[in-house]
């Protein structure tokens, strides 16, 4: 953009931005040498372990994005059997007549748990396990892994879901959400390739194989709200807790202050 | 010490008098409070003795409420900690509160040990005050430990196998020793209920009483300071230490400003960083007890880690055992290890200094080695710090004598700050 409007304008103010642009592209070299560095030499590839969830817990709108997606998308295989439908629209700001039309399952009270009606056979008929409870599960492997797992499927075709998992490699679970991402190949670096962290396989890029309905931006939107919503899950206090700790914090520092105040009063004459 | 009370001001009437007579309510007051003298110079490292009473204070009341909640049982305890962390009013604040407890109880003693190596303070005539604060520090560990196993999580049960299996290595009564204390042939139910038993009963009337004991032992020796000076030698007309002042109002108020400061810190863990980054609460600790599912990585608490690295750096099993008991062995035998003249580390010379240093840097290394996987460097690493540990103490009785110690003055030398 930046060239666009100098060719606008006349000759000598290219003239004088040229070597102002040339600095950064002298100094490219160096800084891929410095990241080529940092990766041990290896060529670029896909850092999926670095990638974050950046959780916003305060972010109602997000959670309630993310309420809707989990109930759409993830309840009728994953319970969230530690939460009250009821507990979760009064945390999240949802009034009870939204959440009747739009989240509760038919048949449920709102005064119920987050279960799934799933008969157990079927389940281990059609995945070899029943489908985990998610109520912990940022709490046991973080949001960061929540995260990777729904943004790292790609095509596989030896495996019984025609899918794998970077993050949970022999994932159980189908790439249902391709749908909405879209189905993606993944490059592998040649084999014997060791990189990133853990000595986990080395990607080079991923490669779009079909297109889904949402865009990378959309979907990786949705991926965000939808952790979100699931690590509320794992703590719904924390909404609470935050909020009163504030207080309870400030109230220590002007207690603790008026404590300092009355000690140095009375150890005034103790020499 | 009572027989102050009846010197000092009228008799008094009233309710008070007539209190008095039945129970030495006065006397017990001046006695331990208004005229129970302490050194006026106390610094910053003379909070944590009254910061370790306020956090048992705080794990006694919060416990009894989270016992309201908490249901024992294989089948029922994780569930129970959910429960009390999503249904329970404020329940989530009492488990935090408890959690977060636990590690500050560590924290706060271990500074207080480290107070009592800095100005010798186990040194004659306080060697049993010492002891007591040892047993005091076993039976913390023996808490800490089997509440921890309560929420029936995977590393709880996990950290259980690897712990109580450690009494397996004792020669001869081991194997049997171990599964007289699971109750079982493996960390079950059965554990899990006499665990819960000794956590909320047994265990704490032996810490209050050794409590009890620890403070009847400071009020007869009186408190050390950090220039290791007897105030006791130097009393003016009245019998009162020169260099004393009177506990109530004067340290009561300072404690009620360290109390406040420490709050203030604790409250923020509470309350912003529970968990900690996974130190006070480790993840796998919120995938429930499952014996057929090894956690990745192994590790106790932090508080146990430096004992936990000892152990580790030891090739054989049963000499790591051994060794991770002599190393608490060492800890109790201070008293008598420690032969120099002069108590404070403001009088003694560069040999105790060095080795104190040394024995630090030792332990936090020992701490944080334990918590992570092992690899051949930090195994390297743990075993140089475990001979720096040992060496320590067993060198203590000749360097000590060996210093070149400063005179010690007899009166206090330094103003309170």
């Amino acid at each position: 953009m930046s060239t666009r409007i100098t060719r606008r304008r006349s000759g000598f103010s290219v003239r004088l931005l040229a070597p102002l642009l040339l600095v950064p592209l002298m100094l490219a070299p160096v800084a891929m040498a410095a990241e080529a560095e940092g990766h041990g030499g290896e060529p670029a590839h896909v850092n999926w372990q670095d990638w974050k969830a950046n959780n916003q817990i305060s972010d109602q709108a997000s959670l309630q994005r993310g309420a809707a997606n989990f109930a759409n998308y993830c309840a009728s295989c994953h319970s969230l059997k530690y939460l009250r439908y009821e507990r979760m629209a009064k945390d999240l700001g949802i009034p009870d007549d939204l959440l009747r039309k739009n989240l509760l399952p038919d048949g449920a009270k709102p005064t119920d748990y987050m279960m799934v009606n799933f008969p157990k056979a079927d389940a281990e008929a059609w995945f070899g396990k029943m489908p985990p409870d998610l109520s912990l599960i940022t709490r046991s492997k973080g949001s960061d892994y929540v995260y990777q797992f729904l943004k790292s499927f790609y095509v596989d075709e030896s495996t019984a879901t025609k899918s794998n998992n970077l993050a949970l490699p022999g994932a159980a679970m189908p790439a249902v959400l391709s749908e909405l991402e879209g189905v993606k190949r993944a490059v592998f670096a040649e084999q014997g390739a060791v990189g990133g962290h853990g000595g986990g396989p080395v990607v080079e890029r991923f490669e779009e194989v079909a297109a889904g309905s949402l865009s990378p931006e959309k979907y990786d939107a949705f991926v965000r709200d939808t952790v979100n919503y699931i690590s509320y899950a794992g703590e719904p206090s924390q909404l609470q807790r935050s909020a009163l700790g504030i207080w309870v914090v400030l109230f220590l520092l002007v207690f603790t202050g008026f404590a300092w105040l009355l000690k140095r009063e009375y150890w005034r004459d103790v020499h | 010490m009572g027989g102050h009370s009846s010197e000092s001001g009228p008799a008094r009437t009233g309710f008070m008098g007539w209190l008095n007579k039945r129970l030495p309510v006065d006397a017990f007051v001046k006695g331990s409070m208004t005229e129970y003298y302490a050194p006026k110079n106390f610094n910053v490292w003379y909070f944590f003795g009254s910061l370790a009473l306020l956090v048992l204070v705080m794990q006694l009341i919060t416990g009894v409420f989270l016992t309201m909640h908490y249901k024992v049982g294989e089948a029922t305890a994780f569930d129970s900690v959910e429960y009390i962390m999503r249904e329970v009013p404020y329940g989530w604040l009492l488990r935090y509160l408890h959690s977060t407890g636990a590690s500050a109880f560590f924290i706060v003693v271990y500074l207080h040990m480290f107070r009592a190596m800095l100005y010798g303070s186990y040194k004659a005539p306080r060697e049993l005050l010492w002891l007591f604060g040892m047993v005091i520090y076993l039976a913390l560990m023996a808490e800490a430990f089997m509440g921890y196993v309560l929420p029936w999580g995977n590393m709880s049960f996990w950290g259980a196998q690897v712990i109580v299996n450690l009494f397996g290595t004792i020669p001869v009564i081991g194997p049997g020793l171990v599964e007289w204390i699971r109750g079982d042939y493996g960390i079950a139910d059965a554990t899990l209920n006499r665990f819960f038993s000794l956590h909320v009963v047994a265990v704490p009337l032996v810490l209050l009483l050794l409590v009890a004991l620890h403070l009847v032992a400071l009020h007869e020796t009186g408190s050390n300071n950090p220039d290791g000076v007897e105030i006791k030698d130097n009393k003016d007309a009245k019998g009162n230490p020169v260099d004393g002042i009177a506990f109530h109002p004067y340290y009561t108020i300072k404690d009620v400003f360290g109390v406040g400061v420490f709050l203030t810190l604790f409250c923020i863990v509470v309350f912003f960083m529970p968990t900690f980054g996974g130190i006070f609460l480790e993840k796998p600790n919120f995938e429930v007890a499952n014996a057929m599912s090894t956690p990745d990585h192994i590790a106790p608490v932090w508080y146990f880690t430096p004992f936990y690295a000892i152990l580790r750096a030891v090739p054989d099993q049963q000499l790591g055992a051994l060794a991770m008991a002599l190393s608490l062995v060492c800890l109790v035998l201070l008293p008598w290890l420690d032969r120099s003249p002069v108590r404070s580390i403001r009088y003694r010379g560069w040999m105790w200094k060095t080795a104190l240093t040394l024995f630090v840097i030792s332990f936090v290394m020992l701490g944080y080695l334990g918590l992570m996987p092992p690899s051949p460097l930090y195994t390297t690493l743990a075993r140089i710090c475990s001979v720096v540990y040992f060496a320590f103490f067993v060198l203590m009785p000749i360097y000590t004598r060996l210093d070149p110690v400063k005179p010690v003055p007899t009166r206090l030398t330094s103003d309170h700050e």
